[in-house]
C-alpha cells in the first residue's frame, strides 16, 4: 500500500499534466512587469528634467495610490495580496506620465484610485480589465477635471507656473506649427512623459528589443498615421504632417506604452494590424477634426472596446477543422 | 457630403445609446450574446429606418398642413407600435430561435425611447426627407455597433473574475459608462 503511494507521489513529481497550446515564455508576468517599470523611467527623468521636481511628487502620488487601492480591494474581497508583480506600479507610473505638469496631488489620487478601482479590480484584476486602467484613469480625470487637466506649464519653470500651449493646441487652435527639434528632445508643453520623444524610444526601443512589447501594434500606428494623416496632409497642408503627427502629443507614448498593454489589446498577430490601424485612424480624426486637439487616449480607449471582436473574427483556424 | 456627415453624426459622434443614452434598456437586456445583440441591433435599425420615412411624411404631410402638431407624440407612438408589430411577425414567421433568444425585448422596441427620440429629433433638427433617412440609418447603425460592442466585452467577462456583487447588469452598466467616456473623444467632431 505505501509502495503505491510513492509511485504516485514520484508520478506527480515527474509528470506534470496542463492542456495545449504548451507554450513557453522566457520571462514571468512579474518580470515584465517590472521590465516595463524600468523601460518607463528614461520618461520620468525628462519629466522631472524639464518640468522640476515637484512631478516626482506627482508621479510618487499616483503609484502609491495605485498600489495602496489595490492591496485594499484585494484585502477586502479576500484574494492573495499581489501587487508586487509590479502591474499597479505600471497603471500608477503611466497616469503620473500623462497628467499636466503641477497637476494637484488630491486629483492625481483619485485618478488613480479610479483607474485600478473601476478600471481594473472591478473586472476581476490582472489580465481580465478591458480597457486600459491608466487610461480609464485618465479620461475620468478629463470628465471630472476639464480645466486642470488642459492647463499646460512651460518647461524650465518650476514653481511659478508660466501656461503655455501644447504643440497640438497651438497648431489646432493658433494656427502656430513647432519645430520638430524641441518635439523630439521635449523641450515643449504638454503632459509629464509624453513631450520628449528621446526619452519615449529609448524605453520603447528596450521594450521592443526584450520582446516585451510587440512590434506589431506600434508598427501599425505609425503607418496607419502616415498614410491617414498624409492624405488628409497632402489634399490641405494646413492639417498637420505626419511626422508632427508622430512627434507631437501622445502618440510615441500611447504607442509604445499604452496601446500595447497585454491584456487589453489583441492577441492575435492579424489582430494587432486592425488594431493598431483603427487606433491611427481615430487619431487622426479626432486630432484634424474633433474638439479636442489630442486624441490618443480616446482613440486607444475606443479601439480597446473593440478588441473582444477583433480576437473574435481574427482567431486562427484550428488545425483540421473543416469549414462549416 | 453633408449626408455622410449626418450619418457619422447619428452613428458615432452623438450615438444615441453612448452620447445621449438611449436606448439604455435593450442594450443592457439583450447584450449578453453577440448572436441576439447583432440581429436585435439590425430590428432596431430596421424600425428606426421606416420610423425616420413614415414619421417625417405623416408630421409634414398631415400634422402640419392641418395644424394639428400637438398630435405628434400620440401619432409617433402609433406608428412606432405597428412598425414593432410587423418586425415581430416577420422574425416569427423567419427565425424561430431568434424570435426566442429576443423574448421580451422585441415588442419592447415600441418603448425604446431611441425610436421616439429619433423621430422628435428630425422634426426638432428640421431635416428634410433624405437626410431625415440617412439620419434613422445612422442612429440605427450606431445603436447596432454600441450593443455589439457590449455583447462582444459582455462574453469576455463570461470568463473574468469580477467580484460577485457586480456580477450582471452592474458591471454592464459601468462598461456602458466606461464606453461613454471613451466616445467623448468624439465631442465637437461634427455639428450637423
Amino acid at each position: 500500500m505505501s509502495d503505491v503511494t510513492v509511485t504516485e507521489a514520484q508520478n506527480e513529481r515527474e509528470l506534470m499534466l496542463s492542456t495545449s497550446p504548451h507554450l513557453q515564455s522566457r520571462w514571468t508576468t512579474k518580470q515584465i512587469m517590472w521590465f516595463v517599470n524600468l523601460a518607463l523611467a528614461p520618461c520620468v527623468i525628462s519629466a522631472v528634467l524639464y518640468f522640476g521636481f515637484y512631478q516626482l511628487l506627482v508621479i510618487a502620488t499616483a503609484v502609491i495610490f495605485a498600489v495602496g487601492t489595490e492591496a485594499l480591494i484585494q484585502k477586502l474581497t479576500k484574494k492573495p495580496i499581489a501587487v508586487m508583480d509590479g502591474s499597479a506600479v505600471i497603471t500608477g507610473l503611466l497616469l503620473g506620465l500623462i497628467v499636466p505638469p503641477n497637476f494637484s496631488l488630491v486629483s492625481t489620487a483619485l485618478g488613480s484610485i479610479f483607474a485600478i478601482g473601476v478600471g481594473k479590480m472591478i473586472f476581476g484584476g490582472l489580465g481580465y480589465n478591458i480597457f486600459n486602467p491608466a487610461l480609464v484613469g485618465r479620461a475620468f480625470l478629463q470628465a471630472a477635471f476639464p480645466v486642470a487637466i488642459t492647463t499646460w506649464t512651460a518647461p524650465n519653470y518650476a514653481v511659478d507656473s508660466v501656461s503655455s500651449a501644447t504643440p497640438l493646441a497651438a497648431l489646432k487652435f493658433d494656427g502656430v506649427s513647432t519645430a520638430v527639434g524641441p518635439l523630439f528632445f521635449g523641450n515643449v508643453g504638454g503632459s509629464l512623459g509624453e513631450t520628449s520623444s528621446i526619452a519615449i524610444l529609448l524605453g520603447g526601443i528596450f521594450l521592443l528589443v526584450t520582446g516585451v512589447a510587440n512590434w506589431r501594434i506600434p508598427a501599425a500606428m505609425t503607418i496607419g498615421v502616415i498614410v491617414f494623416g498624409g492624405a488628409l496632409w497632402l489634399i490641405d497642408p494646413s492639417y498637420p504632417s505626419p511626422i508632427f503627427h508622430i512627434f507631437a502629443g501622445s502618440f510615441l507614448f500611447g504607442a509604445f506604452y499604452m496601446a500595447t498593454d497585454y491584456v487589453s489589446s489583441p492577441i492575435t498577430g492579424v489582430g494587432m494590424w486592425i488594431y493598431g490601424l483603427g487606433i491611427a485612424l481615430v487619431l487622426v480624426l479626432i486630432r484634424v477634426f474633433g474638439g479636442l486637439p489630442e486624441g490618443v487616449m480616446y482613440s486607444i480607449l475606443f479601439m480597446n472596446a473593440f478588441v473582444p471582436l477583433i480576437n473574435r473574427y481574427t482567431r486562427p483556424r484550428i488545425f483540421g477543422e473543416v469549414k462549416s | 457630403m453633408e449626408l455622410i456627415l449626418i450619418f457619422i453624426s447619428a452613428a458615432i459622434v452623438n450615438n444615441f445609446v453612448l452620447a445621449y443614452f438611449l436606448g439604455i434598456c435593450p442594450f443592457i437586456g439583450v447584450s449578453n450574446k453577440l448572436s441576439s445583440a447583432f440581429p436585435m441591433g439590425l430590428a432596431t435599425t430596421f424600425v428606426m429606418v421606416i420610423t425616420a420615412i413614415v414619421t417625417w411624411l405623416i408630421y409634414h404631410m398631415i400634422l402640419v398642413p392641418y395644424d394639428v402638431v400637438y398630435l405628434q407624440y400620440v401619432s409617433f407612438i402609433l406608428v412606432v407600435a405597428s412598425l414593432v408589430q410587423f418586425v415581430e411577425m416577420f422574425i416569427k414567421k423567419v427565425s424561430q430561435p431568434l424570435y426566442r433568444a429576443l423574448g421580451i425585448f422585441l415588442p419592447l422596441i415600441t418603448t425604446n425611447c431611441a425610436i421616439l427620440g429619433l423621430a422628435l429629433f428630425i422634426v426638432l433638427k428640421e431635416y428634410s426627407f433624405v437626410e431625415a433617412i440617412f439620419y434613422g440609418v445612422g442612429a440605427g447603425a450606431g445603436f447596432t455597433l454600441a450593443i455589439s460592442l457590449m455583447a462582444g466585452i459582455r462574453e469576455e467577462l463570461e470568463l473574468a473574475n469580477v467580484p460577485r456583487p457586480f456580477q450582471g447588469a452592474p458591471i454592464t452598466l459601468i462598461v456602458a459608462g466606461l464606453l461613454a467616456l471613451a466616445f467623448m473623444g468624439f465631442a465637437g467632431m461634427i455639428s450637423v
